[in-house]
């Protein structure tokens, strides 16, 4: 398929998988918040850190009020991972790829649109975000069930999967280190204070509370760590990212289970392999935040390993296969037209 | 249902009347309350918004994006009229088709005075670059959409040939969808003749002009880009024909071959439907200054390796000063009467025409010889004594880029305004295929000025859409008297 559509397809899907995790971060610190008293209503400046935009958030509004962040986060387009910016990004590579993806993902794609610019240009009251967050959610959802049941699993599927993949490994690799800063600044201090509600809060919003129940029933600390970081079957876990990104590289590449042919291929492969062996005694004694710190420096890596060896393509290309592919400078002209493609 | 029209309307012959064709359906129309049909309206609309069926805007900040301006009723057209309007643009694009490849090598239009040869040499759509070439079947002008007026004594006229990049057939298409899912109930039991083989055909049509050595040919759809006006057409068309749509930062050409960057490397592309203009195809070849194209495209395909649809230089055969000459053209190479009528028309580098036009600006309609969309005419009637003067010196500084026409009284159509039917003025844009045959899609699309009274139906400017039926009469009603029914 052409580069710069893959590249297109695989951006759809991690923008839209931001925007669903933006969604999830901001419902559940509102649930939570409800519950606190007047002390504690100001849980919000936290929320920034995960999404990582602490920095423009500062500079736009600088007083982390709940209704600042949820501004930010939601509506404000100049947030280039707000809601509303993730969606138009991926409405508009969903535009620039429409004969490549199937009619229903367009129209669902167009339809999810059309919500959140109706919902920020409303200035839909942000007092009451539930609404919002789940129709964000459901609206996702579809978008993946509608992708899994229409767009035949090629090449294309692959890098869509991939991408989604990817964005969410990353997305819960932080709201995990944020939460477990909160609850537990010191990786010492482990063991030493349970507060329920904010654990529970925590696997609420990867909607992972009733499967960690299933698995691990009471709440501990390293537990729940254990569960979103190194779970092979829960959905959102940083390691089942890892296993199913892998495994859409390799139906990309046609590699052979064990070996590489690419870089991407490689460096995906070490790490995969890395948390197939990792227990959560070794991330504990690494400390939590150096643990996700370096887990994040690699996936990105791989992102840009990606687009090294699929979306940058130059005249020594051949058709004879990755292997030859030919590596030219820094990623320049491939950026998907919407820009920003921040990790 | 009170339905008032002046002038010839499509579907009523008289107050109250329908024509023989449109019997049936105007007695569906009636049993069909009025809140139900905005409702379908309406449902319609929805349907459009969330099929993201848009197209673009040039020069409006807001959301260039604009939903695709439909229209519940449908303009229907006797089979029997059609089958002579499809016959006229078989022969019309036939022999503009010969004088495009004729121009470029022979000649013998010109040699034989039937043209003049400075008209043809000066058109700026006239490309130096093409001369002594003759592209794969030597077919130049592979999809055409022709514009069709009727005027008010129910004459059929051509008002332009477009056989660059003329858009609109994916609105047809995604038009006939929406109707038959919004006003199923009245579709129901109709004759309409089907039009969902178009992309098939522009298939064949592509792949029937691919190099002859190409075994088998890979063609792909050229877009400027998401900003482009036609955009969603480009999306769509590739999406049928289940090509690439790509753009020119998607291809290269090495060693006089185009290739496309694909995730596993170069891979050849055989026939390239592009829809971009010829000045941006090839910054080497046209325009130096433009990115959307292609470095050495035009090399590649000047040594036949690559086909591109339609073929550069075609332009020449629908500049508006050749147009006058289209039906010596028709005489020229087929030795047949022409079928369609041509608009009378002035051109302004001859002195006399020009005097006759700058003395009757008042009375005729002027159009810049080189643009399309409606862009640059002066509708002489309707414009205001300064906006007249402006044109006076227009003309006189650059007359071969003028031409002007009478003002053609175009026919209605019942249209939906303010839940109520009103007649509005249509045109008709079929689109011709040409490749080893021609094909003409059945109607095309019936694009409806809004505004009451005003004849401008381009969708860049406020007109409309409708779907556009060409029905056989199956109720034995005898159809020729639709003749003498205007």
């Amino acid at each position: 398929m052409l580069s710069r559509v893959a590249e297109s397809v695989y951006w759809i899907s991690r923008y839209v998988e931001r925007a669903e995790n933006v969604a999830r971060f901001i419902d559940v610190n509102y649930n939570l918040t409800l519950g606190e008293g007047a002390a504690l209503q100001e849980q919000w400046a936290p929320l920034v850190s995960t999404t990582g935009d602490s920095k423009l958030f500062a500079e736009l509004y600088g007083d982390s009020n709940r209704e600042n962040v949820l501004q930010f986060l939601a509506y404000d387009d100049r947030n280039p991972n707000s809601i509303l910016s993730c969606i138009k990004y991926a409405r508009e590579n969903a535009r620039s790829i429409r004969e490549t993806i199937t009619a229903p993902m367009w129209q669902q794609i167009n339809e999810f649109y059309l919500l959140v610019t109706s919902a920020a240009r409303e200035g839909k009251s942000l007092a009451e975000p539930n609404e919002f967050c789940d129709a964000v959610k459901i609206a996702s959802h579809t978008l993946l069930g509608l992708t899994y049941a229409t767009m035949s699993h090629g090449e294309a599927w692959h890098f869509a999967r991939m991408g989604r993949l990817m964005e969410r490994a990353d997305k819960t690799s932080r709201i995990v280190d944020v939460q477990y800063f909160i609850l537990l600044p010191s990786a010492e201090d482990v063991g030493t204070s349970l507060d329920v509600v904010r654990w529970s809060a925590l696997l609420r919003s990867a909607s992972a509370l009733a499967m960690y129940r299933r698995v691990h029933g009471r709440i501990t600390p390293e537990e729940v760590a254990e569960f979103l970081v190194l779970d092979r079957d829960f959905p959102r876990s940083m390691h089942f990212c890892l296993i199913r990104a892998q495994d859409s590289l390799r139906s990309i590449t046609d590699s052979q289970a064990g070996t590489f042919n690419c870089p991407s291929e490689k460096l995906m492969g070490r790490l995969r392999t890395e948390l197939d062996y990792t227990s959560i005694d070794d991330v504990i004694h690494q400390g939590m935040h150096e643990y996700i710190d370096a887990f994040q420096t690699r996936l990105n890596q791989i992102g840009d390993a990606i687009h090294q060896d699929f979306f940058t393509v130059s005249k020594e290309s051949t058709e004879a296969g990755r292997a030859q592919l030919k590596k030219t400078g820094p990623s320049s002209s491939t950026q998907p037209p919407s820009g920003a493609r921040t990790a | 249902m009170d339905y008032l029209h002046r002038g010839y309307d499509e579907m009523f012959s008289s107050e109250g009347n329908p024509r023989a064709i449109c019997q049936d359906f105007v007695e569906r129309l009636r049993q069909t309350p009025e809140d139900e049909l905005r409702t379908r309206q309406q449902a319609a609309e929805l349907g459009l918004r969330n099929m993201g069926i848009t197209f673009n805007v040039y020069g409006h900040e807001d959301g260039t994006e604009k939903v695709w301006p439909f229209d519940l009723l449908p303009r229907i057209i006797d089979s029997n009229e059609w089958a002579q309007i499809e016959s006229g643009l078989r022969q019309r694009i036939h022999a503009l088709n010969l004088f495009v490849d004729d121009v470029y090598n022979d000649q013998r239009i010109l040699k034989a005075g039937v043209v003049p040869a400075d008209m043809v040499l000066s058109a700026p759509t006239y490309r130096p670059q093409m001369v002594d070439f003759s592209p794969s079947q030597s077919v130049w002008c592979h999809i055409s959409g022709v514009d069709l007026v009727r005027d008010q004594d129910g004459t059929i006229y051509v008002l332009e040939d477009n056989l660059r990049c003329p858009s609109g057939v994916s609105y047809v298409l995604e038009n006939r969808e929406v109707m038959k899912r919004a006003f199923a109930r009245i579709f129901e039991g109709m004759s309409v003749t089907p039009i969902e083989q178009y992309p098939e055909y522009l298939l064949d049509t592509l792949l029937d002009c691919a190099p002859p050595q190409a075994g088998e040919p890979t063609a792909v759809v050229l877009t400027p880009g998401i900003y482009n006006s036609a955009y969603f057409e480009h999306t769509f068309l590739a999406q049928q024909m289940g090509v690439e749509l790509v753009q020119g930062s998607d291809l290269l050409v090495d060693n006089g071959y185009v290739y496309m960057k694909t995730t596993r490397g170069l891979r050849r592309v055989d026939v390239i439907y592009r829809r971009i203009d010829d000045d941006f195809l090839d910054p080497e070849c046209f325009n130096p200054e433009s990115c959307l194209g292609v470095s050495g495209l035009v090399d590649a395909y000047r040594r036949g390796n690559v086909t591109l649809a339609n073929a550069p230089g075609t332009g020449i055969a629908d500049d508006k000063a050749i147009y006058s000459y289209v039906p010596a053209i028709i005489k020229y190479y087929l030795d047949e009467e022409p079928i369609l009528a041509n608009v009378p028309t002035h051109i302004c580098s001859d002195e006399k025409q020009r005097e006759h036009v700058l003395a009757n600006l008042d009375k005729l309609v002027v159009k810049p010889t080189n643009e399309s969309g409606g862009y640059g005419i002066l509708m002489g009637p309707q414009a205001t004594p300064a906006e007249r003067e402006a044109y006076v010196d227009l003309i006189q500084s650059n007359p071969r880029n003028y031409i002007a026409q009478p003002m053609l009284q175009l026919s209605t159509v019942p249209t939906l305004v303010d839940d109520t039917m009103q007649a509005r003025h249509v045109d008709l844009r079929p689109f011709v295929l040409c490749g080893k045959d021609i094909y003409v899609m059945p109607g095309g699309l019936t694009r409806v000025a809004l505004v009451e009274g005003s004849m401008v139906v381009n969708s860049s400017q406020g007109g409309g859409s409708k779907d556009t039926w060409v029905l056989r009469d199956t109720n034995g009603h005898a159809s020729p008297e639709f003749n003498d029914a205007g």
